[in-house]
């Protein structure tokens, strides 16, 4: 059902593209819709635009597993809408025609600025469409079985049509649709939600597939001399300890024991036995297990499998040290992957977790359904416990790659304040410059986020769209509203996730598709196309506004004589194919990296490479085309650099964090003054030498 | 270029723009404030505050209540003009792109 419905969602799409793509013959219509475009239209392809499968896959995931850290995400996307509509809407539509360059060089008439302005249009937007992409082949994995790639190819494939096909008229259409069907989608998901409530018993069916039980993982006692020395479960041998450390005091903050045991088997003849492995019931040859530590053997008359695994040491509140079981999923030296001590295979996979394991006393087990204040109050409650899913990886002694994946006790008093996923408070034994630079680094990425909106490219084109600067302004009054609405949805979202134990422990970004799977196929499958519509609708603003860069801006200047408009829509189809084609390669390249994460770095260089240039162009008279053009590229320049250098690249380099030369991963905090200082010096030494008169200001 | 826009949409340009920095400033504080506690005040974030919600939440969703309703207060001063100025917008001057083709 899923692939029928995601077809009938792409079916959908291209039937509004194709239905409104006639008028893309002409400039005007091609790049931006003839200005015909009705505010209230515009304003929620706004929202349909702008709130990316970062927005609604990628926060909810980050909500889910860090609590309150990914709503920071959503107050930051929303605060940012506060300049667009403030300083940015009306001037921007009085001052241009076709895309933001217009509006910079109207009092300077400089190609400079163009091919500046145009440069910058494309880097922000393939930094934008990079994470769409991603989000795009996360989808398609699990739900239609293909390969991750394959996502990609569709929506590069499908936008490419859309755009190539029926420029910004399409654009805003297949927009204005998916804003429209995300916000009622997302509030069904929320409604559903509060009537849920939030129970104890973790009780929805996972992953909708009515066979498989809720599974409770075990808590074993453990005896200890100098060392660990018994467990509690049948033939049990220690076979290793492993210790993670704080890097600072050396203290170990968790201890993990692998530990080869009995479970029990059943004989299914001719040689296969089935064993329930985590609420599993997995089949295997008694053969199959050599090598890896499976081998079948009997005790007291009844078959058992030996099995290893791993268990996480925690101290009980009485003082008792008991272990924990965890899922696990390791990787051998020599191939083959285990999944929680039995090879990985379409039975037996990692299970989802998340749960609430206690509620306040008034509640008992389960709130019932509750009102959407009091959820979050119950959420944030002292004596609400959450389990919230953490992770650990490391290699093991006989050198497999080992992942365990275990549930911490969380207050929820903890899980709905920041700090989980950015680390804010000083830990113990931490250096005071660590802690400072974790503060940076978030105060950077809140700067971005804020002063990052009203600078993206595919926002500023939604301007021209409309016919005058009141609808420009309305239109934003409505995005704002739209967009307002659907982030509270998403803070519903995520705890939803958890509460339900919808977490996949491989992806954060399936959190919003696997809570509607626990309402029901039905609604898994219209939430799993929506997402879908909502990477092509951010696309094609994307690749139309990449587009319109490139023919407009760069072309018209590179190219001497006289461009026909003909020949400029010509150039804006090809463009967007390329533009397309260049997406569909990154999303492949950068597949597992969460959503909103690289989002922030495109938050970073559209704000440090445009927001200054406008402000300033709108604001101060002295401001020089020199001055534009230098903001423009060092922003660019080195907002790009600073995440080259970031801890985080670091890692996909292959290369030890510690040693990234920038220390942290957000660049705003730094690129977004030095292009506004860029931009105020050297507008300062070269206003004498300018022959323009002084720019019109914005009055 | 601005030769041909009246002088009356020029004031109320002004007029806007100079509303739209203010409420910009005003709000920026706002967010300042929050992104200074989530700073270096974490602790207290996690403090009830009102309707049984947490600092944090009922800031957070402060933040984007608070949008909303600065956008529909600027619209609604938007709407009016000044007193002395013409009670034309500046709706006229947006310029049009390429062929229209109605």
């Amino acid at each position: 059902m899923t692939v029928g419905v995601f077809l009938i969602f792409v079916a959908l799409v291209l039937v509004v593209s194709s239905q409104t793509s006639r008028r893309a013959g002409s400039v005007g219509g091609y790049f931006v819709a003839n200005n015909s475009i009705h505010w209230g239209v515009n304003g929620v392809a706004f929202a349909g635009g702008y709130l990316s499968v970062a927005s609604f896959l990628g926060i909810c995931g980050l909500i889910a597993f860090f609590g309150y850290d990914g709503f920071l995400y959503s107050i930051g996307f929303l605060a940012g809408w506060i300049v667009a509509l403030f300083v940015i809407a009306e001037p921007m539509k009085r001052r241009g025609t076709f895309t933001f360059s217009d509006a910079l060089n109207r009092s300077f008439q400089r190609p400079g600025i163009q091919l500046a302005a145009g440069l910058s249009v494309l880097v922000v937007s393939l930094f934008y469409l990079v994470p769409q992409m991603v989000g795009a082949g996360v989808l398609v994995e699990p739900l239609l079985g293909i390969p991750h790639y394959w996502g990609v190819i569709i929506v590069g494939s499908v936008v490419i049509l859309i755009v190539a096909g029926g420029g910004m008229t399409s654009t805003t259409y297949v927009q204005f649709f998916n804003g429209g069907l995300l916000l009622l989608f997302a509030g069904i998901l929320t409604v559903a939600v509060l009537v849920r409530g939030v129970n104890t018993s973790n009780a929805g069916m996972e992953e909708g597939l009515a066979g498989l039980e809720a599974y409770r993982y075990a808590n074993v006692a453990a005896e200890f001399g100098s060392e660990l020395i018994g467990v509690d479960l049948p033939g049990a041998r220690i076979i290793e300890r492993h210790a993670t450390l704080n890097r600072h005091t050396g203290a170990e903050t968790l201890v993990l024991y692998r530990i080869s045991h009995l479970i029990p088997a059943t004989a299914a003849g001719g040689g296969t036995y089935t064993a329930n492995i985590k609420g599993r019931s997995v089949e295997f040859e008694g053969a199959s297990g050599q090598g890896v530590g499976w081998e079948i053997e009997q005790m007291d008359g009844e078959t058992y499998v030996r099995i290893e695994d791993w268990w996480r040491l925690e101290a009980m509140a009485d003082g008792a040290q008991r272990l924990l079981e965890t899922q696990f999923r390791s990787v051998l030296p020599e191939g083959g992957v285990l999944v929680n001590g039995a090879l990985e295979s379409s039975s037996n996979r990692l299970r989802q977790m998340g749960g609430v394991s206690q509620l306040p006393e008034r509640y008992g087990a389960s709130t019932g359904a509750i009102g959407p204040l009091r959820l979050l109050s119950v959420f944030a409650d002292d004596n609400t416990v959450v389990q919230q899913p953490m992770s650990v990886a490391f290699t093991a002694e006989s050198g497999e790659r080992v992942t365990v994946y275990y549930e911490a006790q969380t207050p929820g008093s903890v899980f709905m304040r920041p700090g989980l996923m950015f680390p804010l408070e000083a830990e113990p034994g931490e250096p005071a410059v660590t802690t400072l630079l974790n503060r940076l680094n978030f105060i950077s990425l809140m700067l971005a986020l804020f002063a990052g909106t009203s600078a993206l490219p595919h926002i500023l084109i939604r301007y021209y769209t409309v016919p005058s600067a009141d609808a420009a302004r309305k239109s934003t009054i409505v995005a704002i509203a739209g967009i307002g609405l659907f982030y509270i949805f998403t803070m519903y979202l995520g705890v939803g996730a958890l509460a339900n134990g919808a977490l996949n422990m491989e992806t954060s970004n399936m959190s919003a598709p696997l809570l509607a799977r626990s309402f029901g196929e039905v609604l898994f499958a219209m939430i799993s196309g929506i997402a879908f519509t909502t990477v092509l609708a951010t696309v094609s603003g994307l690749i139309m506004a990449a587009s319109g860069a490139v023919a407009h801006d760069l072309m018209a200047n590179l190219v001497r004589h006289e461009v026909s408009d003909n020949a400029k829509v010509l150039a804006g189809r090809i463009v967007a194919v390329v533009v397309g084609v260049v997406g569909i390669v990154l999303g492949i390249a950068f597949r597992d990296m969460n959503v909103s994460f690289l989002v922030g770095w495109a938050f970073a260089v559209a704000a440090s490479a445009n927001l200054p240039a406008l402000l300033f162009t709108l604001f101060w008279k002295k401001t020089t085309a020199e001055g534009i053009i230098a903001s423009i590229l060092v922003g660019i320049f080195s907002s790009v650099t600073l995440i080259m250098l970031s801890p985080d690249m670091w890692v996909r380099y292959g290369l030890d964090p510690a040693t990234a030369p920038m220390p942290i991963n957000q660049p705003g905090i730094i690129s977004i003054p030095l292009s506004f200082v860029v931009l105020y010096v050297v507008s300062l030494l070269t206003v004498s030498k300018s022959e323009v008169p002084a720019p019109v200001t914005a009055g | 270029m601005a030769q041909n826009v009246p002088t009356t949409d020029d004031a109320l340009e002004r007029r806007k723009s100079a509303i739209g920095i203010q409420m910009t400033i005003l709000y920026s504080i706002v967010y300042a404030g929050f992104v200074a506690l989530s700073v270096f005040q974490p602790t207290w974030m996690g403090a009830r505050a009102v309707l049984g919600l947490n600092v944090a939440v009922a800031y957070g969703l402060g933040l984007i209540v608070i949008a909303v309703l600065f956008a529909l207060v600027y619209n609604y001063l938007c709407r009016v003009p000044p007193a002395g100025a013409a009670s034309r917008t500046s709706s006229a001057s947006g310029p049009k792109a390429g062929q229209q083709e109605s």
